[in-house]
């Protein structure tokens, strides 16, 4: 059962040639794209690698950069078969060349979905990622005399600026943390011995948040400490007060920064991936057309193209088949064996 | 005798027409980089208009810009008339455009030099803008109640976040000024009152500043209250702390901003100018030459171009008789001394009728 077979008239083949040469090198601008886009992506994740607690989400940048580098090298010889479709002498040397360059471009060309799926699909392991990340950023802020968390603290305070976020879920999470050091307290005081005191683990705690939290749009100067006691300031409502500092957690800002990035990117991918399929087909239909051609004297007259020369699974069984025949060269040799071994016991049987 | 004259054969003729081609087109693209850097300036100078006053500085971007809308004008003209240069026959349809071109093109590059040196002169005058503005924006910080005035405090904040300075030209410009709003402040406390009473004005001032001058760098949390009170912080020195605000005004860090962007679209636009002399130069030789072998008619023999055909002094003093001869078309002819009794016979010969007989002189007789 032949898959998509359509005529193909001598013109329609010229013409059918000199548009997939066109579409070819468009879609080799468009793998240079993916590559670009791949790229992109992967400065901006390693960006905030600070706060990210494994590197799964990167799997989706190095898809993509490879699917582009991929389609770079498909579609040159896309081009380069179609220039060489028309001209009878030159199309033979392409014939066993175009089998396993067809296997290879499905490959990658759904390898290039796989990405997009994949983008949505870790989704879920990005957030968790950052929910550690931030967690132990948040927990080191004050150790800026530790060789490898000195920078902690302008991490923190760079991202809650830029990304106009507070804490991990959010700003009470810095009530639950120490975040000013031991260094810059004053243990002589009794306020200080009182808070250190006051929970489990001697930290001391207070409902402050440091200075990165605070909206540039408030009508008031910022109020970042005693945030929970009313009294402590003039004209002031804890439970209504909004625009003092940022309300929203950085976990959902960099979530949702990421997840819009990734959306954007996916849309292009999506297009390039359509672009890429659309060149692959015209590419087999062109190559069946051409080889019902060979050996004619009369190469100007309709011939047949098609897609797959059997059914879906007819032409799965037969590429799989030398995978599946060198798997199974080992178990036909037990399988000989085993037969020789029940042929010699046999007659003892029957005896 | 001529400046700089160049013999020129047809091929080494057609070989500059076709040159000068595609030097034009690549002034053009020169000419939208131009109009582009032009537009950027306008943009990033509006970013910033809050905290500008009114000052003349608009001129140097628009200058700019009409300077680059005119280059790719001229120049894409210039390279559809050397495009034509090949053929002798299609010059002689651009044989009168072509003298006023190269004298316009001339005049041109003077404005793209003018242009040039404007974006090296607007130090000045940019400096004068940013210290009225921020002034005046840092007295206007805390009325974010008052319409026309509600974003200078956000204006202000992330100005200083964005450029990592703090005041206008140091933190202690906040000392000098309320910058928190009576809203906010307890009349019935005494510290308040007192503060209030402590200066003629009657202002809160106080020895902090906003969260924005914070330099998220320190290692410690930012102290932001009681600056110069040393013993209000534990292990604390405000003379030597380096780290906790930002050190530098906003003035200078606005300025040394403005400065660099300046400095190097001065820079393109002088490397512009250069080559639209080139292009320009190229272009009268290409003039000169065609018209000589016009002269010649023989289109395929060699001419001489060159840049003036008499020298220089000859040339500007022809110039100058031409311009005078311009104005003397309406004077009255003085011979005689301008002495209006004398009788000066008229040069042209009076025309007396069909038969052109004179009329009988009318005799004075008693």
């Amino acid at each position: 059962m032949v898959v998509m077979k359509m005529k193909f008239p001598f013109q329609k083949r010229v013409k059918l040639a000199q548009g997939l040469w066109l579409l070819s090198w468009c879609a080799t601008v468009a793998g240079a794209t993916t590559f670009t886009l791949g790229c992109i992506l992967k400065t901006e994740l390693r960006r905030r690698a600070e706060v990210m607690d494994n590197q799964d989400i990167h799997i989706v940048p190095n898809t993509l950069m490879i699917v582009g580098l991929a389609s770079l090298g498909i579609n040159y010889f896309a081009s380069k078969i179609c220039q060489d479709a028309l001209d009878a002498g030159r199309f033979p040397r392409w014939k066993n060349f175009l089998k396993p360059y067809f296997a290879i471009s499905c490959f990658f060309t759904v390898l290039m979905l796989l990405a997009v799926i994949m983008s949505y699909a870790l989704k879920g392991s990005l957030e968790s990622s950052l929910k550690v990340g931030l967690r132990n950023g948040i927990r080191f802020y004050k150790d800026t005399d530790t060789p490898g968390r000195c920078f902690q603290k302008q991490n923190i305070d760079r991202l809650q600026m830029e990304f106009q976020c507070c804490g991990n879920n959010d700003f009470r999470d810095w009530f639950e943390v120490q975040w000013i050091s031991n260094r810059y307290l004053d243990f002589s005081s009794k306020e200080v011995k009182d808070r250190i005191k006051s929970n489990v683990d001697g930290r001391y705690l207070l409902d402050g948040v440091p200075f990165s939290c605070c909206t540039p749009s408030s009508p008031r100067p910022c109020i970042q400490y005693q945030l929970t006691n009313n009294s402590a300031h003039y004209n002031y409502d804890y439970q209504t007060e909004e625009l003092n500092i940022y309300l929203r957690g950085c976990r959902e800002a960099l979530v949702n920064y990421y997840m819009g990035l990734m959306n954007t990117i996916g849309a292009g991918v999506l297009s390039i991936f359509l672009l890429q399929g659309s060149v692959l087909v015209s590419l087999r239909l062109l190559q069946t057309a051409m080889e019902a051609v060979a050996g004619k004297e009369n190469t100007e007259i309709e011939t047949e193209g098609y897609l797959l020369e059997k059914g879906v699974k007819d032409t799965i069984m037969e590429y799989l088949d030398p995978v599946l025949k060198f798997l199974l060269l080992k178990n036909q040799v037990e399988e000989g064996t085993a037969a020789a071994t029940s042929t010699t016991a046999k007659p003892r049987s029957g005896k | 005798m001529a400046v700089l004259r160049v013999k020129f054969t047809k091929t080494k003729r057609d070989k500059l027409a076709q040159v000068l081609w595609i030097l034009n087109w690549i002034s053009v693209v020169t000419g939208a980089i131009l109009f582009s850097l032009g537009i950027f300036l306008k943009v990033e100078l509006h970013k910033q208009r809050e905290v500008m006053a009114e000052r003349d500085i608009q001129y140097v971007p628009n200058m700019l810009i009409a300077v680059g809308l005119i280059a790719c004008a001229i120049n894409f003209l210039g390279g559809k008339i050397c495009y034509d240069c090949v053929d002798t026959t299609k010059f002689l349809r651009w044989k009168l455009i072509m003298l006023p071109y190269i004298i316009c093109t001339f005049f041109f590059t003077f404005c793209v030099l003018v242009g040039a040196l404007m974006c090296y002169c607007m130090h000045g005058e940019l400096e004068e803008s940013l210290n009225l503005g921020l002034t005046e924006a840092m007295r206007f910080y805390k009325d974010t109640d008052t319409p026309g005035r509600c974003f200078l405090k956000r204006t202000v904040d992330m100005l200083q976040v964005q450029f990592q300075c703090c005041g206008n030209n140091g933190y202690k410009d906040w000392f000098q000024i309320q910058w928190i709003s009576n809203r906010y402040l307890d009349m019935s406390q005494k510290q308040v009152v007192d503060r209030l009473r402590s200066n003629v004005d009657g202002k809160y001032l106080l020895d902090g500043v906003p969260f924005s001058c914070c330099n998220f760098n320190s290692p410690r949390p930012c102290i932001q209250q009681q600056i110069t009170n040393n013993s209000a912080h534990f292990n604390y020195e405000h003379q030597t702390e380096e780290l906790n605000l930002w050190m530098k005004g906003c003035q200078q860090a606005l300025l040394e901003y403005y400065t660099n962007i300046m400095q190097s679209i001065g820079l393109t636009v002088l490397i512009t100018w250069l080559f639209e002399l080139s292009v320009l130069t190229g272009v009268r030789y290409l003039q000169t030459s065609l018209e000589n072998v016009l002269r010649q008619e023989d289109p395929n023999s060699e001419s001489d171009g060159w840049l003036l055909e008499n020298s220089f002094m000859e040339t500007a003093r022809s110039n100058l008789n031409i311009i005078k001869s311009l104005g003397k078309g309406n004077q009255i002819d003085t011979a005689g001394n301008g002495d209006p009794n004398i009788n000066v016979p008229s040069t042209s010969k009076a025309h007396y009728g069909p038969d052109n007989v004179p009329p009988k002189q009318i005799t004075e007789a008693s």
